[in-house]
């Protein structure tokens, strides 16, 4: 009796290996939040490739039927009437995210290194501020922000779009809690054979903590790639904005024209503009663009982040 | 040839010197920019809220007067601003975090495939970023029949005319909440998950032993004491997501302040008076006041998560 309730624990509780009646229940639960959470992403592919008069279409209809590149031959070909085209917002978005993963995964590791193995005075106290700094919500000081950019000479450089962006409070705190987990003899054994700090980062903790630097990449990555802040604020240069700057364009005019529309609509029978419908396509082609990346980078990703994730518990 | 090996030695011995002060060079990077960045700011925040900078004169010292019109007589703060962001909090912030804990423990419960595949989805809208939920948001709540809400309701007969959700004042908080629930489910989720993994299983079977006999028994008496250090981090990152995400109203709707004030968050209301207004100092005191509510919060949470690991 005893054994046969044991084995039935095995198999239907946390972190099972294979599926169970049991399970059911919970696939009943999660199936319709998955669809609510996984619908706009799948409207985002469906949506870029509908030609202009699909993507109007009364009612409109998930699944496009005559799929095309049209929208994606617009995006480029309205640009080229433009100062600046498209592909160089992509560019300066592309250099500073790469700029911004390198740069932040190495500092991180540099400082995370110091903070779990080293011995010296401030070390706690320099901890305990950044874990305080987890709770740091960057979008209340604006202001500053502004004000110091300003004042150190970065706006409308290039570094306007990196610098802000590479300490990441997360990310430290992360790096550090799976670096303790490495066993201090491997990093005295090194030191023994007459390795300096930098030798023994580079050729000993970098290599053992890829997961933890991984999950550090799509943090930076998350917030370079999606940024807007440095292009609205620091960069008035239109050929140093992002493309997630050119897309908040895009969508402000459709903002515009749904307001215009709906107040068109109120008077007489709301019909969009030429350009507006244009935007739409725009809209869609650009937003595809923008997530493609993210999906890539966390299906590579995904297994490092959560061996990661496994000592993230605050004590 | 000799001039190569000159250099690399150079580089070597400027190493090597920097070797005997290795703590301090590994860290200065960091250090200095989280000073520049997130400790100044701070502290700048702090200074102007007591002035009257408006970006162009100089700033003059004014004392606490931002702080008491604020308080006093300020009636989008406590009409609109305050409220609010109360509420978005409560629900986003308290309520996304249940639903975090509740999705992590229900996705431990199904074998390792399915569990990935949903846990990417569940996980990719938090990577996305603002602007592209702003995009696909925008669309899906157009204002017109096309926009995929009104086709649906107007297909279904629920509503005959077209709704302008994003303008509307009845309707833009509702849809905050919805989206910004739709884009919580950040790392502090995937904390929670890997937590709820690693749970140790003879844990469970001693429980087993000792008189537990339903999930929900296990989930009490086990997963959440033996997580409790996960649950906490990820109680952080709900708090912070719960006001940085505050600008949603502003990118849903295009408009600063947001229709009829309905969309006003705490930060929202501070950028209106920054970068309509032009009023830097008022404007620091409102992100004064938020980052000490954020503070506060969290003192709290960290005392729930801690008395409860005394009894």
């Amino acid at each position: 009796m005893k054994t046969k309730r044991k084995n039935r624990i095995r198999l239907t509780g946390i972190n099972p290996t294979r599926f169970d009646r049991s399970q059911i229940k919970f696939y009943v639960i999660l199936l319709p939040i998955m669809v609510f959470m996984s619908f706009p992403m799948i409207f985002i592919v469906f949506n870029a490739f509908k030609p202009l008069d699909e993507l109007l279409n009364y009612p409109p209809n998930l699944i496009t039927l005559r799929p095309t590149l049209q929208n994606f031959q617009n995006l480029i070909a309205t640009s080229d009437n433009k100062a600046i085209p498209v592909s160089r917002y992509l560019f300066n978005s592309m250099i500073t995210t790469l700029v911004v993963v390198l740069l932040s995964v190495l500092i991180t590791s540099m400082a995370a290194y110091c903070m779990s193995k080293k011995k010296y005075r401030l070390k706690n106290i320099l901890f305990g501020i950044n874990e305080a700094a987890l709770m740091f919500v960057s979008a209340a000081v604006a202001i500053p922000r502004y004000i110091i950019m300003s004042k150190l000479g970065f706006t409308d450089t290039f570094w306007a779009q990196v610098i802000p962006l590479l300490a990441i409070p997360v990310g430290l705190y992360l790096v550090k809690q799976f670096i303790d987990e490495l066993p201090d003899e491997m990093i005295e054994a090194a030191r023994i054979d007459g390795a300096g700090d930098f030798q023994i980062l580079r050729r000993i903790v970098i290599p053992n903590i890829s997961p933890a630097l991984a999950t550090v990449a799509i943090l930076a990555f998350q917030s370079a790639w999606g940024s807007v802040e440095a292009s609205n604020y620091y960069i008035n240069n239109e050929a140093l904005k992002t493309f997630a700057f050119y897309m908040t364009t895009l969508s402000n005019q459709a903002g515009a024209s749904n307001l215009a529309n709906a107040n068109a609509m109120a008077g007489a029978g709301g019909l969009l503009g030429n350009s507006a419908v244009a935007g739409l396509g725009l809209q869609a082609a650009a937003t595809l663009i923008m997530f493609i990346p993210n999906l890539v980078l966390f299906i590579i990703l995904q297994s490092r982040v959560m061996n990661t994730m496994s000592h993230s518990g605050m004590k | 040839m000799t001039a190569i090996r000159a250099v690399k030695d150079g580089i070597l011995a400027v190493f090597r010197r920097m070797d005997k002060h290795a703590v301090f060079w590994l860290q200065l990077p960091f250090v200095v920019l989280f000073v520049v960045f997130i400790i100044v700011p701070i502290l700048v925040a702090f200074g102007l809220s007591f002035t009257d900078f408006n970006s162009i004169q100089s700033p003059n010292w004014v004392g606490a007067e931002n702080y008491i019109n604020i308080l006093t007589n300020d009636d989008v703060f406590s009409g609109y601003a305050l409220p609010n962001t109360i509420k978005y909090a409560v629900i986003v912030g308290v309520f996304g975090y249940i639903l975090a804990f509740i999705l992590a423990w229900m996705l431990a419960q199904v074998p390792r495939i399915p569990r990935t595949i949903m846990a990417a989805i569940l996980y990719l809208p938090s990577m996305t970023g603002p602007t592209m939920i702003q995009n696909v948001w925008q669309v899906i709540f157009a204002g017109d029949k096309v926009g995929y809400l009104n086709a649906f309701l107007l297909k279904w007969d629920i509503i005959r005319e077209p709704v302008v959700w994003l303008s509307d004042s009845k309707y833009i908080m509702t849809i905050m909440i919805i989206v910004s629930l739709w884009s919580c489910m950040g790392i502090g989720f995937l904390s929670m998950l890997a937590g709820i993994l690693n749970v140790n299983r003879e844990l469970y079977e001693a429980a087993h032993i000792d008189g537990v006999s339903n999930r929900l028994q296990e989930v009490i008496y086990v997963t959440i004491p033996a997580i409790k250090p996960h649950m906490m981090f990820g109680a952080i990152m709900a708090i912070v997501n719960a006001f940085q995400n505050a600008n949603i109203g502003v990118q849903l709707s295009g408009a600063n302040p947001t229709p009829g004030y309905a969309g006003q968050l705490l930060i929202t209301h501070a950028d209106e008076h920054a970068f309509v207004r032009y009023e830097m100092g008022y404007s620091a005191a409102i992100s004064v006041i938020v980052l000490i509510i954020i503070w506060v919060i969290s003192q709290l949470s960290k005392k729930v998560f801690r008395d409860k690991e005394a009894a």
